[in-house]
């Protein structure tokens, strides 16, 4: 099976051709013939798990795209356990999304749409991960771009979405142009962009001197600037929250699942760069908690479900990436470290309980018509499904045991070992965490309801939208068990980089991150289902943290600050240098060349035509003599006949004669006698009139 | 080669051919030139008999002084009222039209004179003496078709000038 | 022989004046007559000088007569028609010949 694993990534691909040509009339067969192909695709995914699981080395197909020199560039897939567990991440999550947005999008004018979207996306994203090299993954990487953006701004007539969708699609740009340029050092100085022969390439240039350490920490920091944009990572995390606007299904498979975790798979698909740069990792690993902290600040205070969760996502997105920069910190100091299994291992744990969290919040936000928390309130009694699915997501991504965000969240934190200040921030975004998801949890679905008349039109949504939940529930329990540290072939020694790493039960970690968790849901139980810690007055004692984290740190407004005004005042002095000066020129010229045209004009008018009516006056004035000749009369034209004839033959005679009589002379004079007679024909008609009246 | 010195005959012949031609072309009075017309059509029988044409001479005769030219004096008699009245006959084509017929006439004779006699490549024998019995005989076969169609054109003529002078019915 | 092609000559030239400067149309029809006769002249000349064993000058000269009949009954038919449409025979009232 692996050797058809192209197939996974180009089966959704055929769904969205079939769908944009054929099948878009008929809404039903678009989103059946689209859920099948993913489905397909899964059943493909795990089957090319299971094989995974046997093979020492990677499986590695493709053929020469473009033939240099001294240069190839080729389209292939890589499978290896990392791509493997990513592809039924991947396939699980969309398949799940697909069978929910049957539900979710129904009645929704452009349903066909929606559904050839998300295959195009599904397309895009499984051949992001099944690329072998670095150019085809940025060619993927623009096509998720590309979906991304179509799917955020689904609604487009709604102001902003488009806005939304523009802003995610500029700013992901800024972090793509980096990676760009990434690619183009890597292409230059290492001369190749599969995967492979990079990594092996640049450990052993590195080893022997001829690749300088800059040179691969520059190539390294610039490929992560593609990370943090597409996993919107501090300072580029803007977009995120406002891509919110998209359908909820696109919010859970791109913006929480997959497309986000893209930068994720990125960095630990380049760990070799990462692993021979401890200061690129060290980069990315203080992006990596910033962000964490930042975001997780701000999901506090925020009242939008979706943006609840948005944060949520990026602050552990900052959790991975934290994870993977301190793997490379380490290994590049010869250090033994979990975190790339930490990483990768929460990669797949959090596109489960995210997807879950988004696709339940999208069934209350169904259920209510609002994304406002404080107009919910009490929904667990009318939505169990959905609300305990809810409640299990938010257990698992909490931390709490034996769910399958305690065991990944416990190997991030084993990570940050020997980096004191990262240990206490992880702790603290493990504690926030916890405080805001059950702060959720508890206003959402606990407690009196806020809005009694949205309270009583809400209804559990139909099955279509809640067996994927229940699936994915499931999932958020069990998957983190297969890393377990009790295990001795699991999840760490199966995706690893360099040598496989074996975890081991560490009890004081567990019981510190239990203890931290379990305070924060207590926190949050305590101010907002018991009521004993008002919030007010707590926003009121931190009154500028709190505004601070209400405001999101006021990103976007120091932003429009620094980076739009200016630029706006840029753009309005261009526009500006453009009308005066630029236009001026043009005008200018314009004004020069209507001048040289009028030049032209009075030329054309007076000499040009004038040798032309000149030409047609002579020739009028010709035929006006020439006229006369045309009397109408049969005798004169038979007399003109024989005068020419006659005189041709006179002009002729001395051919015969040898000349005697008609001498040169005599004949011109004989020819002049005939014209001026010939001529004397010509007197007025009037004349002859009389003369004939006799 | 054959004699082709002139005798006075044909002096006599030419001038007066000559002359009634120009009576033809110069008369006022059309009638006069129809005569002056049948004159000259006399004498160029003459000239055929002078030629040894005898059944030439006598078609000229029959045809033209006894066909043609009553056909002519009918016309005038039937068209014009003006048939005794002596005015004007030419038009103001007259002078140059003049010059350019002498210019021809000279310049043909001029020709006829200045051509070397070798060119001419006269006959050795001479016309047969029953010239007449070849002439039928030559009618009947070798020139059997140009006669029948000659034929048709007659009748055709004589159905054309009918269809033309018929007066129209109204 | 070259009397009579002279004479022909002279012939020839008189009724081409005729037919160019008549103004009667039965004048140019005679005038026409002229030349015809001028023509057979000719022929019978040739016929006698040039080449006597066939007699094609003479037959031609007999066409040419015929012909000229079958001219003159239609020039007639045509003249008295013309005379029936333009009360006038003269050419000075048909200028027709021109755009």
């Amino acid at each position: 099976m692996t050797e058809y694993s192209f197939l996974i990534c180009l089966l959704p691909l055929f769904a969205f051709v079939m769908i944009v040509f054929f099948l878009r009339w008929k809404e039903r067969v678009s989103a059946g013939f689209s859920i099948g192909m993913i489905l397909i695709s899964w059943v493909m995914s795990v089957v090319v798990l299971f094989e995974t699981f046997g093979r020492e080395i990677a499986y590695e197909a493709g053929y020469t795209f473009i033939d240099l020199p001294n240069f190839i560039l080729e389209i292939g897939i890589l499978i290896d356990p990392l791509t493997a567990v990513m592809l039924v991440v991947v396939t699980t999550v969309g398949a799940c999304v697909e069978i929910y947005s049957v539900g979710y999008m129904d009645g929704d004018p452009l349903f066909s749409r929606f559904f050839a979207y998300l295959s195009l996306f599904l397309f895009s994203m499984l051949g992001l991960v099944l690329a072998n090299n670095f150019f085809m993954i940025f060619i993927f990487w623009e096509l998720v771009g590309l979906t991304s953006y179509l799917l955020i701004g689904f609604w487009f007539e709604k102001k902003s979405a488009a806005d939304a969708c523009k802003k995610a699609f500029l700013t992901t740009r800024i972090g793509d142009l980096g990676f760009l340029v990434g690619l183009f050092i890597i292409g230059v100085f290492i001369g190749t962009f599969n995967y492979q022969d990079v990594f092996q390439r640049v450990t052993e240039g590195v080893a022997a001197g001829w690749l300088a350490p800059g040179v691969v920490t520059t190539a390294a920091i610039l490929v992560f600037c593609g990370a943090v944009g597409k996993s919107a990572q501090f300072p580029l995390h803007v977009w995120l929250p406002d891509a919110m606007e998209g359908p909820t299904p696109v919010s859970a498979l791109i913006h929480a699942a997959t497309m986000v975790a893209a930068g994720v798979y990125l960095v630990a698909r380049s760990m070799h760069l990462f692993a021979a740069s401890a200061d690129a990792s060290m980069v990315v690993a203080v992006i990596g908690i910033i962000t964490s902290v930042l975001a997780a600040t701000i999901a506090i205070t925020q009242r939008d479900i979706k943006r609840i969760l948005a944060y949520s996502t990026v602050s552990q997105l900052g959790y991975m990436i934290m994870a993977l920069g301190l793997y490379g910190y380490d290994t590049a100091l010869g250090h033994h470290s979990p975190g790339f299994y930490a990483g990768t291992f929460h990669l797949m744990n959090h596109a489960f309980f995210k997807g879950l969290l988004f696709l339940a919040a999208g069934s209350v936000i169904h259920a209510v018509h609002t994304n406002d928390i404080f107009e919910m309130g009490g929904l667990l009694g009318k939505m169990k499904k959905t609300g305990y699915a809810f409640l299990i997501a938010s257990l698992s991504i909490a931390g709490i045991f034996p769910l399958s965000g305690f065991w990944s969240k416990d190997e991030i934190v084993a990570s940050t070992h020997g980096h004191p200040v990262f240990m206490i921030l992880t702790l603290l975004v493990a504690f926030m965490t916890a405080f805001y998801m059950w702060r959720l949890c508890f206003v959402t679905f606990f407690g009196k309801p806020r809005d009694q008349q949205r309270f009583d039109h809400a209804h559990e949504s139909p099955n279509v939208m809640t067996y994927p939940l229940i699936f994915l529930a499931i999932l958020s329990i069990c998957a983190g068990w297969v890393g377990l540290p009790w295990l001795s072939h699991g999840f760490a020694s199966f995706a690893y980089h360099g040598e496989a790493y074996h975890p081991h039960a560490n009890w004081v970690l567990m019981g510190i991150s239990t203890v931290v968790a379990v305070s924060g849901i207590v926190l949050a139980y305590l101010m907002y289902y018991k009521g004993s810690i008002s919030p007010e007055k707590m926003a009121a004692r931190f009154k500028t943290l709190h505004k601070l984290s209400y405001n999101k740190w006021y990103f976007d407004e120091i932003y429009d600050i620094i980076l739009l005004k200016p630029i706006m005042a840029l753009g309005r002095f261009m526009w500006t240098f453009d009308v005066k000066v630029i236009d001026g020129l043009v005008n200018g010229v314009a004004w020069f060349t209507i001048l040289w045209a009028d030049i032209k004009e009075w030329f054309d008018t007076w000499i040009i035509d004038g040798a032309v009516n000149g030409a047609g006056w002579v020739v009028c004035q010709g035929a006006r003599i020439g006229r006369l000749l045309q009397t109408g009369s049969v005798q004169f034209y038979a007399l003109f006949i024989m005068a020419v004839s006659v005189l041709f033959t006179v002009l002729k005679i001395d051919l015969v004669t040898g000349g005697s009589i008609f001498s040169g002379a005599a004949i011109w004079i004989i020819i002049g006698v005939a014209a001026l007679s010939l001529l004397s024909r010509l007197v007025p008609k009037s004349d002859r009139e009389v003369e004939s009246e006799e | 080669m054959v004699e082709s010195n002139v005798g006075p005959v044909f002096y006599i012949l030419a001038f007066l051919i000559i002359a009634s031609a120009v009576m033809v072309v110069s008369l006022k009075n059309i009638f006069h030139c129809a005569l002056a017309l049948v004159m000259c059509l006399f004498s160029v029988a003459g000239i055929y008999i002078l030629l040894n044409a005898e059944f030439l001479a006598a078609a000229q005769v029959l045809i033209y002084v006894g066909a043609v030219a009553v056909l002519m004096i009918f016309a005038i008699m039937l068209t014009t009222n003006l048939a005794s009245r002596n005015i004007k006959q030419v038009t103001e084509n007259a002078l140059v039209s003049v010059f350019i017929c002498a210019l021809f006439c000279l310049g043909t004779i001029f020709l006829l004179w200045a051509t070397p006699a070798k060119i001419w490549r006269y006959a050795t024998e001479s016309l047969p003496v029953d010239n007449t019995a070849i002439i039928g005989k030559y009618l009947m076969t070798e020139f059997v078709l140009p006669f029948e169609v000659v034929s048709l054109l007659l009748m055709a003529a004589m159905i054309g000038a009918i269809v033309l002078a018929r007066k129209e019915r109204s | 022989m070259l009397p009579y092609l002279a004479l022909a000559a002279v012939l020839f030239s008189a009724g081409l004046f005729g037919v160019l400067t008549r103004r009667n149309t039965l004048g140019i029809l005679m005038s026409l007559e002229l030349m015809f006769n001028a023509a057979n002249i000719n022929f019978v000349t040739f016929n006698k000088f040039i080449s006597p064993d066939n007699m094609i000058g003479q037959m031609f000269a007999i066409f040419v007569v015929v012909v000229a009949a079958a001219e003159a009954v239609v020039g007639m038919a045509i003249v008295l028609l013309i005379y029936r449409n333009w009360q006038g025979v003269n050419v000075d009232n048909m200028r027709i010949m021109k755009w």
